[in-house]
């Protein structure tokens, strides 16, 4: 079960943002999902047509394609505790 | 004329294509810069929006794009087809794209430092692929309920405007109405160039459509609100004929259908392309005189349009039969056309575009509105005066002679009701029925018309089995009695 959680990640050319995001993302699934993640990075400017296929609006944007149903996550992912609650491996908590 | 002389000064314009709403804005939105259309729900600024696009792809070579955040594209295909526009097929022409963007606050977290790039980038792409010169946002403010940090959508919405200004994108930009603003976020902030406010009122039942260039920067525009209108044909904003009062004034003159009556009107009738008010009580024979003028210009091979909004064609064409009236012959030659409606079926704005369809698919030369009075009740008094100065002006660009009947409740003075009207007709002809010695009589006198000496007499007259019949001028001092 080594591709339990297939991500993808939409960005827009190697901004630092998108490079914050990216490497924010690899640390948070190695600690959380060692060994049954796969990231898929996206570039929109290389192509543009895929933006509408996950209705991306923001950039960056990570998308938990599986397990169903999709999540999304917007921003440079620094607040690991948010991933977390927006990638459903901890409870959401309420008025957060 | 006045058009050209400020087209050189004023910027350039994309044409909506939208009938009258080029002519209020002095020949459509400012190109290469963002138009803010504001209204509530139900306004029809959606649909405006799409008539920009669709006309720019039709008519003037412009392919667009349509970003919608509010429906998806499906049901908006859906909802404008019954308007008549076929977006699948401006699609597969290469002339539309419709991107469909759907932000649901409860799908995504937030966390950390973002950017709309992913709009800019779809944007750019559906902008290249079709070599779009406009664009339709709508209503991107629902984007202020799918994100939290509106620090960032406003920097950014900021950015989305200055970028297709850059790119010479004509784009317009949907938005709720807001409290105090006209918007709910304040988007004309961001957007100055110009902005078009629309409404829709309910008054007695009745709703109104209304649109109005609230700013255009650098040019000159229409500053009133206009009715509008939405029907099988698409948008149509009134006034469809010109602000300016250019239409000319023919010397010809054409006979009232009775030679007496043309005789108290300088000796040959009304001016060709007038406009002339019949008004009396019941029963008064208005509309046997209307009948008469139709019939004459029948008989000169002119081709006449009877409005009815009292009556059934078939009950007038009997009822003129037994003033030896045959009215039926013309209508079966193709000269004479009727088109009866129930006053209180839509709103004036609706009667004024279903006359106006009605008069440029047929080409009438003259026409009857029987009885002006019904449509009256159907709205405000400005609203009909608004109504009926646009299907004069109407008429009269055309050269059409128009003929109205207006009913007087016995109750008013005689000229009381029509005072808001009467300074639209070039002709004013009243009848009246007095009673004295047990017995009827009926009186008819021109009470104005423009342009001509006409008869100060009080004449006397009788509907007979050939119609009306007008007596020799009576006695001077009989005729003072009568008018006093």
């Amino acid at each position: 079960m080594s591709d339990n959680f297939a991500l993808r990640l939409y960005v827009a050319g190697q901004t630092p943002k998108a490079v914050r995001a990216f490497s924010n993302l690899r640390k948070i699934c190695e600690e959380h999902l060692k060994g049954r993640y796969s990231i898929e990075v996206i570039d929109l400017i290389e192509n543009p047509a895929l933006g509408r296929g996950d209705q991306i609006l923001a950039l960056p944007t990570l998308v938990r394609r599986l397990p169903t149903p999709i999540k999304k996550i917007i921003g440079d992912l620094s607040n690991t505790e948010r991933v977390l609650v927006g990638l459903d491996l901890r409870p959401r908590r309420p008025h957060s | 004329m006045a058009k050209h002389s400020f087209a050189r000064s004023e910027i350039q314009k994309a044409p909506t294509g939208i009938p009258g709403l080029d002519d209020i804005t002095n020949g459509g939105f400012p190109q290469g810069r963002p138009t803010l259309v504001s209204g509530g729900p139900g306004s029809g600024k959606t649909l405006l929006g799409i008539s920009f696009l669709v006309n720019g792809a039709q008519q003037f070579n412009e392919p667009g794009v349509l970003m919608t955040f509010e429906e998806n594209a499906a049901e908006l295909a859906q909802d404008v087809r019954s308007l008549g526009y076929d977006l699948d097929k401006l699609v597969e022409q290469k002339k539309l794209i419709v991107d469909y963007i759907h932000v649901d606050r409860s799908e995504i977290e937030e966390t950390g430092e973002y950017d709309l790039e992913g709009l800019f980038v779809r944007l750019e792409h559906a902008i290249r692929e079709i070599g779009a010169k406009r664009v339709m946002l709508d209503t991107i403010e629902t984007l202020f309920g799918g994100l939290k940090d509106t620090g960032i959508l406003r920097a950014e919405l900021r950015r989305l405007f200055r970028w297709m200004r850059d790119r010479g994108i004509t784009a317009v930009v949907t938005a709720e109405r807001g409290e105090q603003m006209f918007t709910r976020q304040g988007l004309e902030e961001y957007i100055t160039d110009a902005v078009i406010a629309l409404d829709h009122r309910v008054h007695d039942q009745i709703s109104t459509r209304r649109i109005r260039v609230v700013k255009y920067r650098g040019s000159t525009h229409g500053t009133n609100e206009y009715p509008f209108l939405i029907d099988r044909e698409g948008i149509t904003v009134l006034p469809v004929t010109s602000l300016l009062l250019e239409h000319g004034a023919p010397n010809e003159r054409i006979s009232s259908g009775l030679p007496a009556l043309d005789g108290m009107l300088g000796g040959k009738g009304y001016y060709r392309g007038s406009t002339v008010l019949l008004s009396g009580t019941a029963g008064t024979g208005k509309t046997t005189l209307a009948a008469h003028f139709l019939e004459a210009a029948c008989a000169r091979g002119e081709k006449c349009m009877y409005f009815l909004f009292e009556e059934s064609p078939s009950q007038l064409i009997r009822n003129m039969q037994s003033a030896g009236i045959n009215l039926q012959k013309w209508v079966d030659n193709g000269r004479l056309r009727f088109h009866a409606d129930r006053p209180n079926r839509h709103g004036l704005e609706t009667h004024l575009l279903e006359m106006h369809h009605a008069v440029e698919t047929f080409g009438p030369d003259v026409v009857v509105l029987d009885p002006i009075t019904n449509l009256m009740a159907v709205g405000t008094q400005s609203d009909v005066r608004a109504m009926l100065t646009r299907v004069i002006d109407f008429f009269k660009t055309r050269g059409i002679t128009a003929v109205f009947t207006s009913l007087t409740s016995s109750t008013q003075t005689l000229e009381a009701t029509e005072s808001m009207i009467s300074s639209l007709m070039d002709t004013w002809i009243l009848v009246a029925i007095t009673e004295q010695d047990r017995k009827r009589n009926r009186w008819i006198y021109v009470l104005k018309s423009r342009g001509m000496p006409h008869s100060n007499d009080v004449r006397a007259y009788a509907i007979t089995d050939r119609g009306v019949v007008i007596s020799p001028p009576s006695k001077p001092e009989s005729a003072k009695r009568k008018r006093s």
